[in-house]
């Protein structure tokens, strides 16, 4: 069975779109913990530098896998494995 | 062809390119423009670090100890910020790896940023970033051998189950390879989307894109730019500090 490469390519696009939805899980994960960086910082202003870089780190290792997500929606779309 | 978002416009551009090719053993490579951006960021970093280490000299031969101009005031507040960073996140090793850790943030920090002097910022190419994860890697496992005895070590990855008992040790490697490759995805896919949106806006916007990119570029470019290179040490850091054992 063959298809035909604009059919391949729609396809792509879809999986494409599709990949990204991968996106949801890292905003709603960053925004917790800038929720949570926030009201740590208005119990203890002192340490403001110290949970500023915790959060940044953590935020940084739970955007990981939304960045999987979009590697995999740009390599469907520009590099094009399946033509 | 199924270009339909290229078709609108013809000079969307954000891939590696080849500019000369050259045989190298019989392979065809080439030198491609994540090449010259880097070596456009190397020569100003080196000239960036002649003149500040020639203003410090100057200073010590005077004995004069506080900073002679602006410049010099610029430079002091950097190393200060980087060994601020360092002691903070290593520790014991700190001087040890001081050097490694500022270097590295001061390329890294260049090449995000270089995406505002017109070059395709080289750390949105991924044979730049992996290099620099396995980096990171080699120095994890080498601290890891040099301080921890081998019984130790073998308990450590076989760590949630007893030692005679070895069922997750491929589990505890496999998240061993996993750090460098997170570790230089994250970098890599950070800058390139930064540099594919660019390209899409002047690509596609072009006719209306007059001044209000540059907001984009202040986001894409400087702001996650800065986060990723300070994301990227301190994880370099953290990860080195722990195989190290020193907290």
């Amino acid at each position: 069975m063959d298809f035909n490469e604009n059919f391949i390519y729609g396809c792509s696009a879809i999986g494409a779109g599709l990949a990204v939805i991968a996106g949801i899980g890292p905003g709603v994960g960053q925004g917790i913990a800038a929720g949570h960086g926030a009201s740590a910082v208005g119990r203890n202003p002192g340490a403001k530098g110290d949970i500023m870089s915790t959060m940044l780190l953590g935020q940084a290792v739970a955007e990981t896998t939304g960045l999987y997500g979009l590697l995999v929606a740009m390599l469907l779309m520009f590099v094009k494995p399946f033509v | 062809m199924g270009y339909g978002l290229l078709l609108s416009a013809d000079n969307i551009d954000f891939m590696v390119h080849g500019l000369f090719e050259y045989s190298f053993f019989g392979h065809t490579v080439y030198i491609t423009n994540t090449h010259v951006s880097i070596l456009m960021v190397m020569l100003i970093l080196m000239v960036f670090s002649l003149i500040a280490g020639h203003g410090f000299k100057k200073a010590l031969k005077e004995e004069k100890f506080a900073p002679a101009n602006g410049f010099m005031n610029g430079v002091e507040l950097l190393v200060e910020f980087l060994m601020n960073t360092v002691n903070g996140g290593m520790g014991k090793g700190a001087p040890v790896f001081f050097n490694y850790i500022a270097t590295l943030f001061c390329f890294i920090l260049l090449s995000n940023i270089s995406g505002l002097l017109g070059l395709r910022p080289p750390t949105a190419d991924y044979g730049v970033t992996l290099p620099l994860a396995l980096i990171t890697f080699t120095i994890i496992h080498y601290s890891e051998v040099k301080f921890s005895k081998p019984a130790q070590l073998w308990k450590d990855k076989c760590s949630p189950l007893p030692p005679w008992l070895p069922i997750w040790l491929p589990i505890n490697i496999i998240s061993d390879i996993a750090v460098p490759i997170s570790l230089s995805l994250r970098l890599f896919a950070n800058v390139l989307s930064g540099t594919v949106m660019m390209a899409l806006i002047y690509g596609l916007l072009g006719w209306i894109a007059t001044g209000w990119p540059a907001a984009l570029h202040v986001y894409f470019d400087l702001f996650s730019g800065a986060i990723q290179t300070y994301v990227f040490c301190m994880l370099t850091m953290t990860y080195i500090s722990s195989a190290r054992g020193d907290n």
